[in-house]
């Protein structure tokens, strides 16, 4: 009884029971030309489908994709080392769970609905065994083990109650730095370098550290950019505006190709750290303006109130404007992180391997030539569906958070 | 609106209380200023030295010295034996023109597209609805590749489909008779640039005449119909006058290699065309949709009351409406399928960043390149903004 | 939002401005190649992200039987010491014969082994090398930040890159020449043939600049395809977007093997250019480039004696002055280069000689075959030519 979930309780306006005859033609004939329209668009779809299906039958290069799932997920991260981002994983699933426990809602959804997708991969992992990169721990007893750490991490955290939200919430933000050391290694664990990093691990990580990195530098953009100081606003205009106007791959050239330049020596900076800092610096200007959005949204009352009841410029900003500004642009700040994650693709530009370059090249390897075709339908289709499932679900899990966000105002 | 609150920049200046708050305004801007220059400083200083020790000052005399690099296709005459400055305006134009007739068609699809999911048609609202959720949670670049690869699957150019001998499909692009200047175009000219002239010569006449009478009217199409008509009066007259018309049609040809006459539309070029018009149409077609929901109901049931059909409600009374609040996003997702168009590296089609890139090769002038790019970049960007915005006053303005 | 457009935008043409400035005021001193050049770089500590060594640098330094390297303070020989392996720039797409990867995940080639040569003579030890695959377009500028030590790949050496992009070549490994290949169905014989015709390139190379040269001197007209990438560029020609494909010939023969029929394409005779590829260092460090270009000749050098993997442990004994020079049994001549007296032992030892190198990975037991051509020694009537060890 910890949580609550919170259901909208209101009646719906009572419904109509219509026939399907009457649906039909109040929904796909009502006018003729709605009719043309409907007729029209049934035999396109049933062209599209049966022929999309006929394809996916018959389609040869489905091998291309499934054989090389290591390359695609983790690109040429040694196989020996594979359980550390399981371990990584496991590690924040193990967080979602708790958390799930501990604050429901939408949480719990994201939270079971991870669990639900790791045991069907499990169950799919467990029909297939003999796909290559397998390690010690069999690919189904992982997925069904991350099912498992989410189920039990809710149970626990339910059991445990509201003490845990400190040290969680300590947790998350030690996070980001744990899955990284996981990862690369260090502190006695042997180092895996960043340049056999890819795949899907790439892509997550350039994402979750555009944003999480980028978050501290857009707030204080946001808050610079309301300054009243002339020198400091004028400042932050320059480089939101300067940094929106440009697109990114010339922000991931310039990361490229100048940062080296600006620090002294001739030591080289990984490239993977070049990609990161072009893609922090370009999205701390994109949060920068949805912050500021929120800023402006909260009523001139709050701040006057602050004021009267004597805190002072610091104090009324972090404790009472950009608590509210932040919450109110939450929405606004998972659809940039889907924008980054779909952006991050660009990064096979400045020759970085992520999920779209682990595709490329599986598509230019030798042992598909004598496929007629080619096999880079099969492949594409398969990352797409990838970034597809996780921006779709994240897109849902935004709309759900604003809707809720709406609801508790009125 | 914010004058009482000047937040510090950072933990770097803390002053747990205070007297004149005008004085350490200052103080703080100064220091921040400071900062900010020392850091630059910083920057740039070991840039150099970095360079200088690679013999590799920045310099931009290389824009007058011939590029020797062939470029696939361009708007203005190109060859090697041109500068790489030149090539570098090729690019530009490239990509003002892959940005440009793309922005056209995204608008044209996006407003096809925000009206059909909110049809009443079940079916298209929903095929409208599936076409959205799937090419915007897909990444742009990965769509561009994907149709990029799909001009593979087109018969090589010896056995290009053809159209009816207008249109050829092949794997290099779309080859299509286009129209060409033939010996009295000239001639014709003339009364095509005569009907412009009247044209507007007969609009600003109209113009004057409204704001005299300070009422509103509308000029413009009749001046464009006055200027159309005057040119194809003189396409006939010149046809009757010289026994052949001003204008032939140019058939393509294959040749031993390629299609000669007509127009090709390189497969990079269309490839990178559909994948940023499918894009942004799906963001156009959002703004449009919630544009026309923000126009209030009353509108929709009172045009429909005073006997305006489904159609005309939406031409008359909702679009004009709508387009007030569409017009602010719709000027960023311009600018963005202006800079999605960057992504042209992944299809091979010569834009901005592509040539950059390019020269930056063989030069390795590597600041001076990003300098221009850049700088490049945000004019395109701000002339954009500034048309739109002229625009948007504009809409304001006969709105009243 | 107008206003701060036109901020960012006198902000940026301010920037432009201060960069013109600047060249304006240091362009004199660019022309000369002054010796300032030549002076020693800032030690500094290794930024955070760069590989910290995994293994004790100092033990695999200490040489088995010769005299220890000298290299100068703080030059990237010390540096590569104590990193513990060599950075090594090579193609990114496979190109078999000098780079490619194999199912195992072995990088093997002629390029690679000159990689695995620098690193036996720095190490005694081939596989402390690290492959950092690179494009075209991103070559020399991996070599310019220092993200790599050294590119050995099929890079040609010019004028221009030498001069312009700030490096400098080692010794050509290999003489090429920019060819052409066409499908045997198309009747084109000569370049003449080709007038109108659509080609492939990749960009970022010297053959998109010979390629655009030759047709012009030859008043030919042609379209260019250029792909940053070289599968691209293979799989757009192999797909029939191009008629032709132009690359050096022996990036040809390996491409040939890599298309879905090889039996359809040729290579025409025509050879368009110069090719001279071989390792390229950044400039402004000329121990290190000594060392680079004296591993090369090494190489030649042995084969010249005859001495190879397999009877180098005889030539040991042997009491010919020039050999015993040679093998750093006498003298100490490689201490003025950084590297270990004994440095072509461990070379013949771990790699070969050329002769073993070019059989290894083209020759013909391969399915290059391609003949020695230029690339033998100068008295095979080719142009490999060491300069005396003594």
């Amino acid at each position: 009884m910890a949580t609550e979930v919170s259901r909208p309780t209101s009646r719906r306006a009572p419904r109509q029971q219509i026939g399907l005859i009457e649906w039909l033609r109040k929904n796909l004939f009502s006018t003729w030309y709605n009719a043309i329209i409907t007729v029209i668009l049934l035999y396109l779809i049933f062209q599209t489908v049966t022929s999309f299906v006929a394809w996916m039958v018959t389609a040869p290069g489905w091998p291309a994709a499934f054989t090389n799932i290591k390359l695609l997920l983790t690109w040429t991260y040694p196989v020996e080392q594979l359980w550390r981002p399981q371990a990584a994983m496991a590690l924040v699933l193990l967080l979602l769970g708790l958390s799930s426990g501990l604050w429901g809602g939408i949480v719990r959804m994201v939270a079971f609905g991870a669990a639900a997708v790791s045991v069907l991969l499990g169950f799919v992992a467990f029909t297939f065994p003999d796909l290559p990169g397998q390690t010690s721990l069999p690919g189904w007893l992982f997925m069904f083990l991350c099912a498992g750490l989410l189920v039990g991490g809710d149970q626990a955290a339910r059991w445990i109650g509201v003490k845990l939200r400190w040290p969680l919430i300590v947790a998350w933000l030690l996070s980001y730095p744990a899955v990284i050391l996981i990862l690369r290694g260090g502190l006695g664990l042997p180092i895996v370098e960043t340049k056999l990093w890819g795949g899907l691990i790439l892509t997550l990580i350039l994402a979750i550290s555009g944003i999480v990195l980028s978050f501290p530098l857009g707030v204080l953009l946001a808050l610079g950019r309301r300054s009243s100081l002339p020198v400091i606003r004028i400042f932050c205009v320059l480089y939101i505006e300067l940094i929106r106007g440009v697109p990114l791959v010339t922000v991931l050239f310039m990361g490229a190709l100048l940062l080296p330049l600006f620090l002294p020596g001739g030591e080289s900076i990984d490239a993977l750290v070049r990609a990161i800092v072009a893609v922090t610096l370009f999205s701390a200007a994109y949060l920068a303006e949805n912050v500021r959005g929120g800023l402006q949204s909260i009523p001139k009352g709050q701040i006057e109130a602050a004021r009267a009841l004597g805190l002072n410029v610091v104090q009324t900003t972090l404790l009472i404007t950009l608590p509210q500004a932040l919450r109110a642009v939450v929405p606004v700040l998972v659809g940039q992180f889907i924008a980054l994650f779909k952006d991050t693709s660009l990064v096979v530009i400045i020759g970085l391997v992520d999920l779209l370059g682990a595709a490329q090249n599986i598509v230019g390897q030798p042992e598909w030539l004598g496929t007629p075709g080619g096999v880079w339908r099969e492949t594409f289709l398969v990352i797409a569906a990838i970034y597809w499932v996780f921006s779709f679900t994240m897109s849902r899990i935004s709309k759900r958070i604003e809707d809720q966000i709406a609801r508790s105002r009125h | 609106m914010a004058a009482g609150s000047p937040p510090l920049p950072s933990g770097k200046v803390t002053i747990p209380f205070y007297r004149d708050t005008r004085i350490i305004a200052i103080i703080v801007q100064i220091v921040f200023a400071i900062a900010v220059a020392a850091l630059l400083w910083y920057l740039y200083s070991n840039m150099m030295n970095g360079l200088r020790q690679a013999n590799l000052l920045p310099t931009f005399a290389f824009l007058s010295v011939p590029s020797g690099f062939p470029i696939a296709e361009s708007v203005i005459p190109y060859d090697p034996s041109m500068t790489y400055g030149r090539a570098f305006v090729v690019g530009i134009l490239n990509t003002v023109r892959v940005a440009g007739i793309g922005i056209i068609l995204a608008t044209i699809l996006g407003l096809i597209l925000g009206i059909a999911r909110l049809s009443d048609n079940w079916l298209l609202r929903n095929v409208a609805l599936v076409y959205v959720e799937i090419v915007r949670n897909v990444p742009l670049l990965l769509q561009l590749i994907f149709w990029f690869s799909l001009t593979r699957l087109f018969p090589r150019i010896q056995e290009s489909i053809d159209v009816g001998g207008l249109l050829f499909l092949h794997n290099r692009g779309v080859t299509l008779a286009w129209p060409q200047a033939a010996n009295d175009f000239d001639v014709w000219m003339v009364w095509v640039y005569g009907g412009i002239v009247v044209g507007i010569v007969y609009y600003v006449v109209r113009r004057i005449q409204f704001a005299r009478r300070d009422r509103p009217g509308v000029a413009l199409p009749q001046a464009l119909l006055i200027a159309f008509g005057i040119a194809l009066i003189g396409f006939f007259t010149t046809y009757f006058a010289y026994g052949s018309w001003p204008v032939s049609l140019s058939i393509p040809e294959l040749q031993r290699f390629n299609f000669v006459g007509g127009i090709t539309v390189t497969n990079s070029f269309a490839a990178l065309l559909v994948g940023l018009v499918i894009y942004t149409a799906v963001f156009i077609g959002e703004i449009v949709r919630s544009g026309i929901l923000a126009v209030s109901k009353g509108q929709r049931e009172a045009a429909r009351a005073l006997g305006l059909t489904p159609g005309q409600t939406m031409r008359l009374v909702i679009l004009p409406q709508a387009l007030r609040v569409i017009i602010p996003p719709l000027t960023s997702q311009y600018l963005n399928l202006t800079k999605n168009s960057s992504l042209a590296v992944a299809v091979a089609y010569p834009d901005l960043f592509y040539v950059a890139n390019t020269i930056n090769n063989q030069t390795g002038q590597a600041v001076p390149v990003i300098l221009m790019l850049m700088a490049s970049y945000l004019s395109v960007s701000l002339l954009t903004s500034l048309f739109m915005n002229w625009y948007n006053r504009r809409i304001q303005l006969v709105e009243r | 939002m107008r206003k701060q457009m036109i901020l960012v935008l006198a902000g940026l043409l301010s920037l432009v401005l201060a960069a013109c400035g600047g060249q304006a005021q240091q362009a004199p001193t660019t022309a000369p190649a002054q010796p300032a050049t030549t002076a020693p770089e800032q030690p500094t500590a290794a930024p955070p992200a760069s590989p910290a060594p995994t293994a004790a640098p100092a033990a695999t330094s200490a040489p088995a039987g010769g005299t220890p390297a000298q290299p100068a303070a703080g030059g990237l020989i010390e540096r590569i010491l104590a990193r513990g392996t060599l950075i090594c720039g090579v193609n990114n797409n496979p190109l078999p014969g000098f780079s490619s990867v194999d199912a195992a995940g072995v990088r093997a080639g002629f390029d690679v082994d000159f990689c695995r040569a620098i690193a036996a003579a720095l190490f005694d030890d081939p596989n402390k090398v690290e492959y950092r695959p690179l494009s075209a377009q991103e070559r020399f500028t991996a070599l310019q930040t220092g993200e790599i030590d050294v590119l050995i790949r099929n890079s040609t050496w010019t004028l221009g890159r030498d001069g312009n992009l700030g490096l400098d070549w080692a010794p050509t490994t290999f003489y090429d020449g920019q060819g052409m290949m066409v499908r045997k169905d198309s009747g084109i014989n000569t370049l003449e043939d080709m007038n109108g015709a659509t080609i492939c390139v990749q960009t970022g190379t010297t053959t998109e600049l010979n390629l655009a040269d030759q047709f012009r001197a030859r008043g030919l007209t042609f379209t260019p395809v250029v792909f940053p990438d070289g599968d691209a560029t293979r799989a757009a020609y192999d797909a029939g977007q191009c008629d032709g494909f132009t690359t050096d010939k022996s990036g040809l023969v390996s491409s040939l093997t890599l298309l879905s029929n090889p039996a359809d394409h040729k290579i025409l005779e025509v050879t368009m250019s110069k090719e001279p590829l071989g390792p390229a260092v950044k400039q402004g460090d000329p121990q290190w480039f000594d060392a680079v270009r004296w591993i090369v000749f090494a190489t030649f050098q042995a084969e010249e004696y005859g001495i190879t993997s397999k009877n180098v442990d005889e030539f040991l004994k042997s009491d010919v002055p020039e050999i015993r020079r040679f093998l750093g049994i006498e003298g100490d001549l490689a201490k003025g280069i950084g590297l270990p007296n004994d440095f072509a032992v461990r070379i013949i030892r771990h790699v070969g000689n050329y002769a073993e190198i070019y059989d290894r990975n083209l020759g013909p037991n391969t399915p290059f075959n391609l003949p020695r051509g230029l690339n033998a020694l100068y008295t095979n009537g080719g142009l490999l030519y060491s300069p005396p060890f003594r």
